[in-house]
This record gives C-alpha cells, structure tokens and sequence, in this order.
C-alpha cells in the first residue's frame, strides 16, 4: 500500500473552528431553563464547621436554592481513589460538600444555585459559615512526624509506604550494600515544589437531568473515567449518564480528574429537575483544581572513582495533599520506574511514603512522577560528574544503556525495547555547540565575567504509553489501560473513526486521520474522527500518559485492518474471485494477475444495499478493535542549554536550548513539534518561574495569575528541537508517546545549566524556581560562608515566603 | 437591579440592549450576544483570552464594562474573516501551527492583529513583548511567534489589515 500521509506535516482539521470562534466549550452551552451554581469555599486550611446559616441567601433575588453538606449527606457519595497502592493505604473520605470538617483552603462547605450566574455568586456572601479552626499540616517532614494531623479522625498522616527494592524483586542486588562497598556516595535532597496545572480553560461542568438519561458535559480529559465514577460513586446505573468532553482547553492532567464540582453540578441538577452549569473562576481553579509534583526527595547514589555508578537508593516524601484524588496516590509511584533513567545501576531501591497535608489534594500534572524521577537522577548525575571532576556527558556515556544493548531489562524491572543514547547526543551536541560554547564558559570564568555561562545537560527516557492492563493490575490500579476504537465506513464511502481516547489540543482528529487515510487509501478528508462523547464512543479511557496514539492509535490500526478483511471477502463475492486472490493497494481491491478491481467505496454501498452479499456475511464493514499494549514505550533524548546568570543581580537567562529527540517513528512532524516546544516550557517552567506557595496559615498566596507566574512569549526564546529514529518495537507503527517528554527532559537541563555557570562559586544547590533572589542569595551565602551553599536543610521545606513571584 | 441602555456595534450589527452596569463587556459579548467564540480564561486581566477589538484596537473585554462600549465598535474574532473567508492572521495562526487546545487562540489572533496595526514589521522580540499580556499553555509561543511574523511578512496580511481595521483610539 502506498503511504502518503503518514510523515506527513498536515495542518490540523480541528483548527478552523478553534480560529473562527465557532467553538464548544462547556461554559458555551447554554441550554433552556439552566441555573448557575456558585460555591462557598473555605478560606481556613484546617478547621471544624460549627455552623451554617443559609437563610438569608435562600431569600435573595434569583436564587432558587442552597446546599450544604448535611443537606445533600445521603446523596453525595465521595469522589474515589481508583489507586490503592498498598493494602492498608489510608485515606478520608473525601466529601464534594465537606459537613464536619475542612482541610485545605479551598474545600467547598456550599452551593448557592441560582437564576443567573451573579445571582447566585451575589448570595455567597449572605451564606455565614462559622469555623473552629484547627492548626495545619503544611510541610512534609513535619507530616511524617504525625505530631499535628491533617485529618484529626484518621489517626496519622500517612497514608501508604510504598517499596521496591531491586534486591528482593530479583532484578538486582542489594543497595545497601552498594552504598557501603563504593567510592563515591552522593547524597542530596532535592525538592519539587508544588505546581498548578494552570490550563488555559477553567474547568466548567453543565448537566442537564432532563430525559432518560443524565447528560454532563465537563471540561474534563476523562470523559469515560468519568462516567464510570459517577455511575459507582452515586450509585445511578452506568446506562443511565452520559459523559461529553466537548472541545476542552488544554489539561496537561489537571483534568485528570473525577471532581467535586462534576458531582456538585450532578447534585443540583436532580434536585432542581433543570440543567445546570458550574464554571470555576480562574482563583477557583488554581485553589480547587489539583496540584502537581510537591515532593521531597532523597536521594543516596553510588559510583566507583571512574564513575562507573553501583546504586541507588531513593526516599520520597510525597505530598497526597487534603485528599485523594482518583490517582492522585499512584502519582509517585509512576516516578518509581524511572529513577534509575537510562542507566546501568546494579543496585535501586525506593520507598515512598505517602503523606496528606491540609493543601490542595495533588494529582498528575505533565509527567506525573516521571518528570521528578528525571530530575533527580539528572541532577544527581551532574552532582556526581562536578564530584569527580568530570565532563557530565562523559559521566552519562559511561553508565548509559549501550544501543546495542537492547532490549534491556532495567534495575527496575522494565524492558526498554529500544533506543540510542549515542546517536541524539552525539547529533544534540553538534547542533548545540557544545565543545565551542565549554569553551566560551572556561573564558568566562577565567575573566570572571560578570555574567557566568552554564550548560545544561539532560538525557532522559520516560515510560509512556499507559498501560498494560496485567502491569496496571499489578500496581493494584482499579483499571486497565487499553484502548477502543471503531472505524465506520458509510455508504458514500466517507469512514467515521471512533477512538476512545479524548483530545484536548493535540490534534488527533488529524494524525488519526492520517493513519486511517494510509491505511485504507482513501483521502484524508474523507476520515472524520469522533470522540470525547460516550454515547458516540461507548468504550474508552480517554487521554493522558501519551497514550493516545501509542496505544490509541494502534486500536484505530486494528479496527482499520478489520475493515479490509471484511471488505476482501464482500470484494472476493462481487469480483467472482478465490478470497485469497483478492490484493489491497492503495484503496482499491483487485484480483491478482486481473484488471479487475473494486474501490472501498464501491463495496461499502454494496454492503449497504446488502442485495447481494455473501452467504452469512453480516452486511457490515464497520469493525471495533481493543488494543492493550504489550509494553510501555520509551521515548528518549538529550537536551542541552545554555543558561547565562548575571551574578551580581541573579538574572537568570536561557541563551540556547537544542533537544534532539527519539519518539520513533513520527506520523505528523509539525504536531510532534508543537508538543515538544510546549512540553519544554513547562518545563523550564518549573526550572524558572513557577511554585505554588502557601502562608503559614496555609492560604494559597499564587491564588491568580497576577501571583502564579505562567511565562508569556516575552520571557522565552526559540527552541531547536530535533530528531532521531529509533522505532519502538512494540507496537506495530513504531511510535513512542511525545506529550511529556519536552517538560520530563527540560527542567533538569536548566536547573543543571543553572548550577554550571555558579557551581565555581561555590553553588551547588538552588531550590526551583530558580529566581533572581534565590541565585543572588545563593552566591552570596557561597561567597560568605565560602563554601558550599547547602540549601536543602528542613527548614526550606516549611512553607515557602520567598515565592517565585517578582521575577 | 438598575438597568442601562446601550447601543453597541458588533462585528458589524448594530445591538441595543438594558444591561446592568456591572456587566462586564466579556459577559454582555457571551451572555447577551451568543458570541462565545471571545473566551474568559482569569479573572485579573492576566491571560488575554477575551481579547476583542474596541474601534479597532485591542481591548481586554473582561477589563471594560458594556456600558463602556456604549456608542463604539466592537470587533470580536467571529468578525474577522472577511467574505472571502479567513482573515489573515487567522491563515497565519493556522499554516504555522500555532495553536493546539486553542482556548486562547481568539484572544491571541485579535492581540497579533493588534500588534501589526501598530507596527507592521517586528522582529521576533517585539513579537514577543507585543503578545506578552497573553498567556498560552500549549504551544510555548514558539509557532504563535511564528505566525505572528508570517503574517507580517504576507503582503496580502498588510494590505487585508489596512483595508479592514480602522484606525483609532481606545476611548
């Protein structure tokens, strides 16, 4: 068959309707008859409800009704954890109305419903809610110590230690030992701050309880999880709610998620019998939308003095935040897999302890647990080379996985597939400029210039492509991770795809179409690609984990070749033909060694008049296929950067940033590009800009966008984002997921490049974001103490004053 | 609750409408009108997503009130494209990829419209400091950039903005 669009940099399909305006997003709808909800939100981290009174707001202008808590006890079920990771993991109920107690600013104690959307935000000040308030647990090592609780009724703050040891999974030996027998140990703890997904759209549910079935639209990444959850949580049967994802505004895994105001909006919709819309505030939605990263780690890594690495041990405090959400428990344990990155370490060990503080409840965000694994060991390595005195690329290229080596089964027990560390990073270090740009740096530092040229370095893999059903299962997720697809043939021809997964800005009504259009040979306008709704697309698991063409994908794959078989043998009927004499080329079915032939089209309206079909043939093309992936993927890269820091102001400022990347086989360059530039940002985004700071009292002080620091073009520059192809081997199209690496890879670079141009100095720590204050104060305790500045003491991990605001 | 009378031109039709003072322009384009393709994304004036165009230039409408606009022209990005199809910087946006959930796609487009009107011929930082009141999560900028320059450099977009876009003062 002759492939044309696959590799192809088609220009999207979904963006005319996204540049005209003609969009759908949830807080469009409009429907008859529909109410506003607005929620009261507790301003206290920690504290009891001893009272509420709603009688005044009952009364106001437009309101039709208010809710609290003991109002809707019996009815509102709790949002689940669909992630026990251990046995005996602990967790409060979390309520979408709190009743008795709160534990995060934030927690919604009522809903005020009401005509217009001001009519009912107007009654939330007339609501008066009477806290006792309880002191909070805001930091981590505190936590672990249970001397003040979050959840007072729950007895600890701990909710599940979670281990793998290498040496008892028999994938390799003991790291005590390791670290015992070695050379060198490095040791450091490394902090990842708490960050806000901050998608563009905030979220928006609408429900509508009219007819036979509960119809929600939500701005949500989930829309079957969704469905699903709503179904047990609130006992409706699954048959009776449908779940659309309608055009979303981006998630990067904040709308991973099952959420209260999805169950809140539910709620009000039955009680009132109208539809009705919740849409968050953009304050809500950085206070009340889930969290990311926040966690600390420690890190213990061996080596020889050639810098041959022997272990790794690895502890985690990790931030679950007030409660937990549908995954929020599984988020660290993802990272567990990838600590030892493209390494050969003989020895690992890791244990993470689950911790609930009275924050906002954490969740996936861009990576979700990977991201901080890679920039811990990137970190780490680059300690490692400054302790040895050695080239961190040198260090890199002695312990990495050799390409001839693969497949190679990990001291985490995973079995990479692919890849060729050798070849991005000989081709990264090219295009960057490496030796040249070393050598700009020595002049630098010999002339102690004011401004100190660091580079960055980071050669990362991920694990992407969630997930194996039975590797899910033995994680003890609650689901699995394949994926649905249906492809339609109507009778003009014209091919409907169905997928499962849910897009939200990454074009897969485009490459999916490509793939289609490749695979039966017809033009990729005639494919149209459906999704995000259950009742269109009744099986799936939706969007996250670059999953969606890598295990997505291979779904539309198998239904697409289902299609063929079905058409070959209606082709082998009308053609008068031995079925096995029946060719597939570019759209067309003929019989070998004939000029006869028949296109798709034409059989697909034989099969839609069904006058004359074979016997027993069920006059359908249309076919279903469900692929569960027999592996992860593993995409791979070497990103470099050169990061310049005025020393006398701490400016920070990235010069250059070159990535080469290995995502296999590449179906849409321009789309695969777009995910990387965005993927980097936010990346480097960490490294630089943004944190999520709590006061003392635990209130969110980044509660808008004038606080939390999402970059704009001003503070960025252009990207040179490159190439190598190394086909995974576990799936058919040769694709690895590309949604996450750009941020998994980058935040590492800067914070190394960062490091590089004052490690000199006397630097070797600077905890993220890395701001002007935090590389002035470091330089100048370095030059004070003059040794090393040493940051990482508890007390750094206390809720932050110096926030990442003012940069 | 006092209501005001306002007339109001909107991409091209004339709408005169009671709306209560407090009203923000944002809400009275999405509310009363059914524009919703001009979009809310904070609500602080950070993120630029209902960025429209007040007499020709750009405007964050969640800043303004709909009385405000009482009396003057509002263009939003569903008046853009003139009868031949896409306006310009919408092509631009498009060719270059530079756009992925596209939540701030309309807010971006009229801001970079903006822009041009203003200086016809930036390079690529005066791109980036003249879109620095709007905020995107999904593309990193580098294509929005991108589109932006393009755009300028298509003497079709120069002579489509001149023709299209009066000039004039914010009021």
């Amino acid at each position: 068959m002759t492939i044309t669009e696959i590799g192809a940099s088609r220009l999207r399909k979904e963006d005319q309707r996204l540049i005209t305006g003609r969009t759908r997003y949830t807080d469009n709808m409009v429907l008859p008859g529909m109410l506003h909800i607005a929620l009261v939100r507790s301003p206290f981290a920690h504290a009891r409800i001893t009272a509420i009174n709603v009688d005044e707001a009952k009364r106001a202008p437009g309101v039709i009704m208010v809710l609290t808590g003991k109002d809707v006890a019996d009815e509102q079920g709790g949002i689940p954890s669909a992630w026990p990771v251990t046995p005996d993991q602990k967790a409060p109920p979390y309520l979408p109305i709190a009743v008795e107690h709160v534990a995060y600013a934030g927690e919604i104690v009522a809903c005020v419903i009401g005509r217009t959307a001001a009519a009912a935000r107007d009654a939330l000040e007339l609501i008066d809610v009477d806290y006792d308030d309880l002191p909070p647990v805001l930091d981590l090592e505190e936590a672990m110590t249970d001397t003040v609780l979050s959840h007072p009724d729950l007895g600890t703050n701990l909710s599940a230690t979670w281990i793998f040891d290498s040496a008892a999974a028999g994938t390799g030996t003991d790291v005590a030992q390791a670290l015992a027998s070695s050379e060198v140990v490095i040791e450091r703890t490394y902090y990842q701050q708490r960050l806000i997904p901050a998608f563009m759209e905030p979220r928006s549910t609408v429900v509508d309880p009219t007819g036979e079935q509960l119809t929600m639209w939500s701005a949500t990444q989930v829309p079957h999880i969704l469905k699903l959850m709503i179904s047990l949580a609130l006992s409706i049967p699954e048959s009776k709610v449908r779940v659309v994802a309608p055009d979303v505004g981006g998630g990067f895994g904040g709308k991973l998620a099952v959420t209260a105001e999805e169950f809140i909006t539910l709620l009000a919709a039955r009680r009132t019998g109208k539809p009705c819309k919740y849409t968050e505030t953009r304050t809500e939605s950085l206070m009340g939308a889930h969290h990311g990263r926040a966690q600390v780690q420690r890190i213990r890594l061996s080596a020889t003095k050639e810098g041959i690495v022997t272990g790794l041990d690895v502890n985690l405090l990790a931030d679950m935040g007030a409660y937990l959400g549908v995954i929020t428990s599984g988020i660290p344990i993802l990272g567990a897999f990838m600590y030892n990155g493209i390494y050969k370490f003989p020895a690992y060990r890791f244990e993470c302890n689950n911790l609930f503080t009275n924050k906002a409840p954490t969740g996936a965000y861009r990576g979700a647990g990977r991201p901080e694994a890679t920039f811990a060991i990137e970190r780490a390595m680059d300690d490692l080379a400054a302790e040895l005195d050695m080239d961190p690329v040198e260090l890199r290229r002695k312990n990495w996985i050799k390409h001839e080596e693969f497949p190679f089964t990990t001291v985490a027990g995973l079995e990479y597939d692919s890849g060729n560390y050798e070849a991005a990073t000989d081709k990264a270090l090219k295009e960057f400029g490496y030796d040249e740009l070393r050598a700009e740096q020595k002049l630098r530092r010999q002339s102690g210039d004011r401004v100190q040229l660091g580079i960055g370095v980071s050669t990362y893999t991920e694990m992407c492509g969630l997930a194996p059903s039975r590797v899910l299962g033995s994680l003890d997720y609650a689901a699995g991770g394949w994926e649905h697809a249906q492809v339609r043939v109507l009778p003009t021809g014209a091919i409907e795809v169905v997928t499962g997964i849910s897009p939200h800005g990454q074009g897969h009504e485009t490459s999916f179409s490509q793939i289609v259009a490749d695979r039966l040979g017809v033009p990729f306008d005639n494919v149209e690609v459906l999704h995000g709704d259950t009742q269109v697309a009744q099986r799936g698991l939706d969007t996250y984990g670059s999953r969606s063409l890598v295990v997505g994908g291979m779904a539309v794959v198998a239904a697409a070749d289902k299609v063929i078989e079905k058409a070959k043998t209606v082709a082998a009927h009308l053609l008068e033909a031995s079925r096995d004499d029946i060719e597939f080329t570019a759209g067309a079915f003929g019989v070998k060694g004939t000029d006869q032939s028949m296109t798709l089209g034409e059989i697909a309206f034989a099969v839609f008049s069904a006058h004359n079909m074979p016997d027993g043939f069920e006059p359908s093309l249309d076919s279903d296929a469900t692929f569960d992936p027999v592996n992860f993927n593993f995409p791979h890269g070497t990103h470099l950067c050169a990061m310049e820091v005025d020393t006398e102001t701490g400016a920070v400022t990235l010069r250059k940033y070159v990535c080469v990347d290995d995502i296999g086989n590449v179906i849409n360059p321009l789309l695969v590009d777009g995910q990387i530039h965005g993927g980097l940002v936010q990346g480097i985004s960490q490294a630089l800009f943004e944190e999520a700071v709590y006061d003392e009292s635990g209130t969110l002080v980044t509660g808008s966008f004038v606080d939390y620091l999402v970059p704009s073009a001003a503070d960025l520059p252009m990207f040179t984002t490159d190439r190598t192809v190394t086909p995974a081997l576990t799936n058919t199209l040769g694709v690895k997921g590309v949604g996450e690496a750009g941020t998994i890879a980058s935040t590492p670079a800067i914070v190394n490049g960062v490091l590089d141009a004052v490690r000199h100095l006397g630097v070797d720590d600077i905890l993220m974001p890395c701001t002007p204050s935090r590389v002035w104060n470091a330089l100048r305790d370095a030059a004070q103490g003059g040794g090393r500045h040493r940051s990482p003491d508890p007390s750094s991990t206390k809720p932050d004053l110096d926030p990442a605001g003012g940069n | 609750m006092v209501q005001t009378t306002i007339t109001v031109t909107v991409d091209g039709t004339s709408y005169t409408d009671q709306v209560e003072p407090r009203m923000l322009l944002v809400q009275y384009l999405r509310e009363t009108l059914g524009k919703t393709g001009t979009l809310i994304g904070c609500d602080t004036s950070n993120c630029g997503a209902c960025t429209v165009h007040l007499d020709g230039v750009s405007v964050k409408s969640c800043t303004m009130f709909a009385v405000q606009a009482d009396g003057h022209e509002v263009t939003t990005i569903e008046g853009i494209a003139g009868a031949d199809g896409l306006h310009p910087m919408q092509t631009a946006f498009h060719e270059n990829h530079a756009l992925q959930c596209g939540f701030c796609t309309p807010g971006m487009i009229m801001a970079s419209i903006d822009l041009l009107r203003e200086n016809p011929n930036p390079d690529e930082q005066m791109i980036r400091d003249g879109l620095e009141g709007n905020l995107c999560r999904c593309t990193g900028y580098q294509n929005i950039v991108k589109a932006v320059r393009s755009a300028a450099e298509t003497e079709a977009a120069k002579v489509e903005l001149g023709a299209t876009i009066p000039v004039g003062q914010p009021s």
